[in-house]
Order: C-alpha cells, then structure tokens, then sequence
C-alpha cells in the first residue's frame, strides 16, 4: 500500500515537472525572436535612418521614412473610421441583446474576426482598387475590416459588465437616451473600449497582407492618400526577400521599430485594464 | 353613488366654464409668457426626442454596415471566382497539376499544402498549450510568476507575423538547412517543415489563454471531493479537470486551428513557392511547398488570364468557408459551455 502511494506521488510531481518545463519553455522562442530583432535592429535606428527614404537598390544607407510617414497615415485613417463605427455598433449589441439584427451583427463580427487577412486584401482589391487604382485609402479600408470586430466586442463587453442601475438612474432623472449613453454609460466604461481600441491598433499595424494588393508600396515619400503608400509592414516584407543585404538591414531597422510599437502599445493596454481591473 | 350620471354632468359643466373664464380673465401678459415657455419647453423635449430617433437610428445603421460588409465580402468573393467555377467545376479542388502556363489549375497542392503545414503546427502547439492552459488554471493561478507567464504568451501573440517570418528565414532556416542535410533529403531549408514550426508557435496564445479560463472556472468542490477521497494532484486534474474541461479546450484548439489555416505572411516567407507536389512523403514534408493563402500572396498580382484570377479567388472562397465554419464552430461550443 505504501509503496503505491509513493508511486502515485512521484507520478504527480513528475507531471507538475512536465507541465512547468512545458509551460516555461515556449517563451524561449518569444525570448529569442525578441533579443534578435533587437539585436539586428538597435544597430541600424538613427536619425539618418528615420528622416531619409531608402536608398537604391545595392546602394549603402537610406532610411525608412516612406513606411514611417505611410504607416502612420494608413493607420490613423482606419482608426478615424473604425473607432466611431465600432463603438456606435457595440452599443447597439450591448443595448439591443436578444433582438434579431443584434444576433446577426454578432454573427458578422465573428466572421470578420475569423477572416484570413489576405482575403480581406482580395475583396477590397476589387472594391476600390480595380475601379479606382491603388491607393492608401483602399489599404485603410481593409485595415478597417480589419479593426472593426475587436473594437466592437470590447465596447460590447465593457458596457455589459456595467451596472444597469446606472443606465436607470439617469433615464429616471429624466435624461434623454443618447444622453445617457453618451454622457453616462460610455465615459463608465471608457478605459474599456480605450483598451479594446489600442489593442486594435496594435493588432493591424503589423498586418501586411491586406496591404499587398491595397497600398502597394512606395519607394518615395508621399503624402497622397489616393497614391500607393509604403508601409512598415509591407517594407519588411519586401526587403525580407530581396537579395541586397543593405535592404535587409533595412528590414531589420524597419522590423526593430515596428516591435517596440507593438511591444508599447500593448504594455499600455495593459496598463490600463490592470489599473481598471478591466477583462477583455 | 345615489346620484345620476345626468345630474353629475349638470353640476360640473358649470365648473368648467368658470374654470375656463378664469383663465381668459386673467392678465395677458402673464399667459402669454405661459405659452411661452410652455412652447420652449416643448420644444426643447421635441429636439431630444428627435435626437434619440436619430441616435436610435444611428445605432442600428452602424450594425447594419457589419452585415453590409460581410455580405459584401461573401458576394465579391462568389461573384468574382465564378468564371473558374463554372469552367473547371468542381474537380477544380482535387486537380493535382496547377500551371498557369498552360491554363490548367488544380487546387490539390495547395489544399495539401495547407492542411499539412496547420496540422504539423497544431500537432506540435497542443502539448505546450494544455500545459500553459494546466500550469495558469491550475498549479499558480495568482502571483508575479503567473502574471509575468500569462503577458509573455500574449505577447506571442502580438508580434506581427511577418517579423517571424523575417526572423525565421534568417535563423530557423538555416536550422532546418542543416538538419535536412543530417537526415539526408535535399537541404531547401525553407518548406513545410519550417512553416510548420514557426506557425506552432505563433498559434499556441489562442488555445492557451481560452484554457486557462476555463480550467480556473472548474468548480473548486469537485477538486475538493477528490482530494478527499485520495487522489493525487495529478489524478484529479486527469480525472476531473481534464474531463470537465474537454470541450472547451477542444473549442481552444479550433481557434488555433482557424489562425493556422488563414495565416499569410510568415507562411509565405517561409514556404518557398512550389505548386508541384513531390512524390514521397519524406520531400513534401522537407520540400518547398505552398498554401491557399501564399499562393494567392504571390501570384494574385501577376495573374493576367481571368481564369487563372478567379482560380485564384475560388482559393480564398475555400479558405474564407473554412476558417468561418471552423470558427464559429469554436465559439460556438464556448458558449455553450460558458453559459452552463
């Protein structure tokens, strides 16, 4: 008898063994990504680097401007069109469940969120840029499509969770309804939805295959958002696979200031549900 | 009580009218600042009324654009792969031999391709994510260690695909290269083989943090009554917690398998572009292969023949199908299981 019980111990402590060296060991990929990026890249970022487009092909130097300038512009737009349409609708979710349009929406959301991106880049290929050319606005709109099903399903959360003695607190004082949600039930709920906004934007600053057939790319610096635009994403991608290795070192720098964008913008979402006690 | 209709009606018309003369002796200015108010008023109630109309309406057109859009998505992508779909028909899915050259298109490689480099990826993120999932639920729920766990695997998460794919084409491959060439089959380096591993790991936080919840909302009296009766940490998250859990792990593993399937960017660095299938098992596996999605990444926009195009869109039809059902699916079951 005792000997079985030792047996089932050790079987339980061998298993806590395994589960913990699992369960640390896949870090180490993350880890080692992180250090290289880092590595490849810290050595690349400068002023030069920031302020110049890139060079010619085989040609030493160059920057990154273009992709910096584009991405920020690409981006900022899908945010203009994403966050106003996507609160807006995650208000109705939270506010209308049950009903019919409100159960169909859910369903379109979580289609959207499971669409490959490249698919969306396809679609909006054929929306906007077969009859219109390539253009930055078409890859903001994939972007938005993008966007969109994170920020709602934030906004539907963060609003379910509030108290709806809140909501019938207002409407009882007489306040009208778009009011209330306006003045009182979204500023309640607002480090939520801000959250839920970063983490969108953290999400398809580093999506490249919606703008292959969208934005295209650009060796120049342009600010015309109906032109092809360069991207830090599509950047990376493009001088990944070529030969050069100038071009590659570019990526790297490229790769090194895209990390730490996406790195910050999600510490601070999780600085912001940590300080709300927010669960996304 | 004892009265009659006829008698009350006589006795308040009276009344009324004196009420009413009142009202119209009484000063004129004092009445019309009355009405004026009382139309301010009224008009101010009549602005917000219309105001929450609007917002009303706002809201449900805001929800209304979410079905515009995927329908959008759903009809873009029918209308636009028909021509391949009325002229290569269904034996388009198992065709083996893609050559636009000569306008033949089978889609067989890339669906092998696919389901390959998804399944070896699942294969391998399944015991890493049942651990994470076990470890957080389970053995440390709270503290910094668990903390500093759970943000490092979702920051796994957070870093774009094509940095991997970057990473993985200047470290991983030459990894792979140099194993190949150990097991003796033809060292590419890029193919399945390191697809499948980059992508193991890019899809591990999606299972993992799904389980981790859920094994945290085990009831606590059920682990209890075990423990009672004798049975070793090990016995009760084999026999209670694992059990309890099953579906809603299996709906964690969907979710991954969803994102391996649509996943673009690193798999098209890293696939190395071959639409031929090889003959043994042993070179698809170490060989150059494509997916549905790299595929469409890298001949969309050299595609010039309309057949050869659509084709190419009927591979993001399929793939659109299969990632939706599969996701749905997935939340479907979680749910389900959440809500009981």
């Amino acid at each position: 008898m005792d000997a079985r019980i030792g047996i089932r111990n050790t079987k339980s402590m061998l298993f806590k063994g395994l589960i913990v060296f699992l369960a640390f060991v896949i870090t180490l990929p993350l880890i080692i990504v992180l250090l290289y990026i880092i590595k490849q890249g810290v050595m690349q970022v400068n002023w030069h680097f920031l302020t110049h487009v890139p060079a010619p092909e085989g040609e030493k130097g160059g920057g990154i401007a273009n992709a910096l300038v584009g991405s920020v512009i690409i981006v900022g737009q899908s945010s203009v069109l994403a966050i106003p349409i996507g609160i807006l609708a995650g208000i109705y979710l939270s506010e209308n469940p049950g009903t019919k349009l409100a159960y169909y929406t859910g369903l379109c959301v979580d289609v959207l969120q499971g669409v490959p991106s490249i698919v969306v880049g396809i679609v909006v290929y054929f929306w906007l840029v077969k009859p219109l050319g390539f253009s930055a606005a078409s890859g903001s709109i994939a972007l938005t499509i993008m966007m969109l099903p994170i920020v709602i399903r934030a906004t539907e959360h963060t609003l379910l969770l509030l108290p709806p003695s809140l909501k019938e607190a207002a409407l009882s004082l007489g306040v009208p309804y778009h009011r209330v949600i306006l003045k009182v039930i979204v500023p309640c709920g607002f480090a939520g939805i801000l959250s839920g906004i970063i983490l969108s934007i953290a999400r398809i600053i580093g999506e490249t295959a919606p703008l292959l057939f969208t934005a295209l790319g650009n060796n120049y610096l342009s600010f015309a958002v109906t032109k092809p635009m360069e991207s830090l994403p599509h950047i990376i991608f493009t001088y990944a696979t070529s030969p050069y290795d100038d071009q590659h070192d570019l990526a790297w720098g490229a790769s090194f200031i895209l990390l730490m964008f996406v790195l910050f913008l999600n510490i601070v979402t999780k600085l912001i549900t940590r300080k709300w006690n927010i669960q996304l | 009580m004892s009265m009659s209709p006829s008698d009350t009606s006589n006795k308040k018309k009276p009344k009324k009218d004196t009420v009413a003369n009142a009202t119209v002796d009484g000063t004129i200015a004092g009445k019309e600042q009355m009405t004026l108010m009382k139309n301010k008023r009224l008009d101010l109630s009549y602005v917000q009324m219309k105001w929450e109309t609007v917002f009303r309406r706002i809201l449900i057109v805001m929800s209304v654009i979410m079905l515009i859009v995927v329908a959008g998505i759903l009809a873009t992508l029918i209308v636009q792969s028909w021509p391949s779909i009325k002229s290569l028909g269904i034996g388009y899915l198992w065709g083996k031999v893609w050559d636009p050259v000569n306008n033949v298109y089978g889609a067989f490689p890339f669906l092998i391709g696919t389901l390959l480099t998804s399944f070896t990826a699942l294969i391998i993120s399944v015991p890493f994510s049942y651990a994470i999932s076990i470890y957080l639920g389970e053995y440390n729920t709270k503290g910094w260690l668990s903390n500093l766990l759970k943000n490092t695997i979702e920051l796994i998460a957070a870093v774009p695909s094509i940095i991997y794919g970057f990473w993985a084409l200047f470290v991983l491959v030459p990894i792979v290269r140099s194993f190949e060439m150990k097991i003796g089959v033809a060292p590419y380096g890029v193919g399945v083989c390191s697809a499948s591993l980059v992508l193991a790991v890019m899809i591990i936080p999606y299972a993992a943090s799904l389980g981790t919840s859920l094994i945290r909302m085990v009831p606590s009296p059920l682990k209890e009554g075990a423990y009672a009766l004798g049975a070793t940490r090990f016995e009760v998250i084999r026999s209670v917690i694992l059990p309890y859990t099953r579906s809603g792990l299996f709906a964690g593993i969907l979710l991954s398998l969803g994102r391996a399937l649509g996943e673009t960017m690193a798999v098209t660095v890293l696939i190395g572009n071959t639409s031929a299938i090889a003959n043994s098992f042993k070179e698809v596996f170490f060989g150059p292969g494509n997916t549905m999605a790299s595929v469409i990444a890298n001949e969309f926009a050299e595609a010039d023949h309309p057949v050869y195009l659509s084709a190419l869109i009927e591979l993001g039809l399929v793939l659109f199908f299969v990632t939706v059902i599969i996701n749905l699916i997935g939340k479907r079951i979680i749910t389900r299981y959440t809500h009981h």
